[in-house]
């Protein structure tokens, strides 16, 4: 029984702890990217932005929150109830999880997974059956034409994310997140794979159906694309999902081309292992997730947005044999200079 | 515990939390809000039309050919994550095994261009 304490109950207890403080601060962060993407775009086009609610607005993203908490749950007579309820479950428990193998600093991490990276692939490609299982149980035609889109759209650039992928893990030599950042000590990969990471950006950026790729949600065309017919607390996990996979984007573009955790120029002003490097990595981290998400809003602002035609032509005819032409030349490269890790 | 299950369990309860946060989420507004449903508010959406038939029909056949030509590519990449990892140990023979099946992969690729399995017009 003392065993059983000791081996498991406890370690539970612990994993439980470590896992709330990071889907809570999570929540709040995704509420406040609402937020945010809200001030950035009114400042762009020079308004104003949400300022009514708590001080500059503040309180915004709470109050529209317990709104949409109070609002009536609508399942249209059509649909089919069970797949229509769990779809933005889907969506929202997919987006979350992927955060367990993201390392906040040199051991900060929920599972410290040998294949951290094919894991948070697993989990994206997940992501588009939130999408087709909503179009398909709303039964209602927006919704299932802009579920046809979105998946369609996610699968094409999910292959040339996963090409990218394979041109980092070329340079690193490990599926572990962490031996990726470890990699990057003596310069970013942003530097010599600066192209992978413009394809990468992109990509996380249709991916996330995010604008100027927006087509499933083009409003213009498909009302609200595959979640017209959610209505409250169904909507905002939804809305939840998109923004937390916005931040696990940037995340994962901070670990893989921005140095993680890492300062710039191997700037390290506290004593190695101690309590200070741990917040100043983490504040680094912090700071480049940042900076990547609001590029994600910033893009947001300044692009219209794409054809279908056009986007599936970058998607297949460009991102993808360049990728795969990365790809070749890296290996080649690597390989022919000898210069592969794990020598 | 061993360490398989050292792991994977956080990835195990993570998937549980989440899960459970996001059914807890829903349920609560299903039990909080004043559900008031009548027919014209469950009526799917059409523009303020009545519906005129079912959602679940025929679609183009791009779709289908746009998940056939992923799941091509996806395996591709499911083989070059291991390889990627091992390039270091596996030496010559094995960097050229992978070439000739990206060469082998690629003219299969410009073949479905050529077909015009990419063009959306």
């Amino acid at each position: 029984m003392v065993d059983f304490w000791s081996s498991y109950a406890w370690p539970t207890v612990i994993i439980l702890i470590q896992i709330l403080a990071i889907v809570l601060p999570l929540l709040l962060a995704v509420a406040y990217l609402t937020y945010a993407e809200r001030k950035v775009m009114a400042a762009m086009q020079m308004r104003r932005g949400p300022n009514v609610v708590g001080w500059w607005g503040l309180l915004q993203p709470i109050a529209d929150g317990l709104k949409l908490m109070f609002k009536e749950t609508i399942i249209p007579s059509g649909a089919s109830r069970i797949p229509f309820l769990v779809a933005p479950m889907i969506t929202f428990t997919l987006s979350l999880i992927a955060w367990a193998a993201i390392p906040f600093g040199e051991g900060i991490v929920i599972a410290d997974l040998n294949v951290g990276i094919l894991y948070l692939f697993a989990i994206s490609s997940l992501g588009v059956y939130g999408v087709v299982v909503a179009g398909w149980a709303s039964n209602s035609k927006y919704p299932f034409l802009g579920a046809l889109r979105s998946a369609a759209q996610m699968v094409s650039y999910e292959v040339s994310i996963g090409f990218v992928l394979v041109t980092v893990l070329l340079c690193v030599g490990s599926l572990n997140l962490s031996d990726v950042v470890r990699a990057q000590q003596s310069i970013w990969f942003v530097v010599p794979l600066l192209p992978m990471a413009v394809i990468f950006f992109i990509s996380a950026l249709a991916e996330t159906n995010r604008p100027p790729f927006d087509l499933p949600e083009a409003e213009s065309e498909l009302v609200a694309g595959y979640f017209s017919e959610y209505s409250a607390m169904t909507f905002a996990l939804f809305f939840l999902g998109e923004y937390a996979n916005i931040w696990l984007m940037s995340a994962m573009t901070s670990l893989l081309f921005l140095g993680g955790w890492l300062p710039i120029f191997g700037w390290e002003p506290f004593a190695d292992g101690s309590v200070g490097q741990i917040i100043w990595h983490g504040l680094w981290f912090a700071a480049k997730i940042g900076f990547v998400a609001f590029c994600f809003l910033w893009v947001r602002a300044t692009f219209p947005r794409y054809r279908y035609d056009q986007l599936m032509r970058l998607g297949w005819k460009v991102f993808l044999p360049v990728s795969l032409a990365a790809v070749v030349v890296t290996s080649g490269v690597l390989v022919f200079f000898d210069l592969l890790p794990n020598k | 515990m061993n360490e398989l299950l050292r792991e994977y369990l956080p990835v195990l309860i993570f998937i549980i939390v989440a899960a459970g946060l996001s059914g807890i989420m829903v349920i609560a507004s299903l039990v909080l809000a004043r559900q008031k449903p009548d027919s014209e508010k469950l009526s799917p959406y059409e523009c303020g039309f009545e519906a005129f038939d079912d959602a679940r029909r025929q679609f183009d056949v791009r779709f289908y050919l746009v998940s056939i030509l992923f799941i091509i590519f996806d395996l591709e990449v499911a083989f070059l994550f291991p390889w990627a990892v091992s390039l270091s140990n596996i030496g010559m023979f094995g960097f050229w095994s992978m070439m000739i099946f990206l060469g082998v992969l690629t003219i299969g690729f410009i073949y479905e261009w050529k077909k015009g399995a990419l063009e959306w017009e």
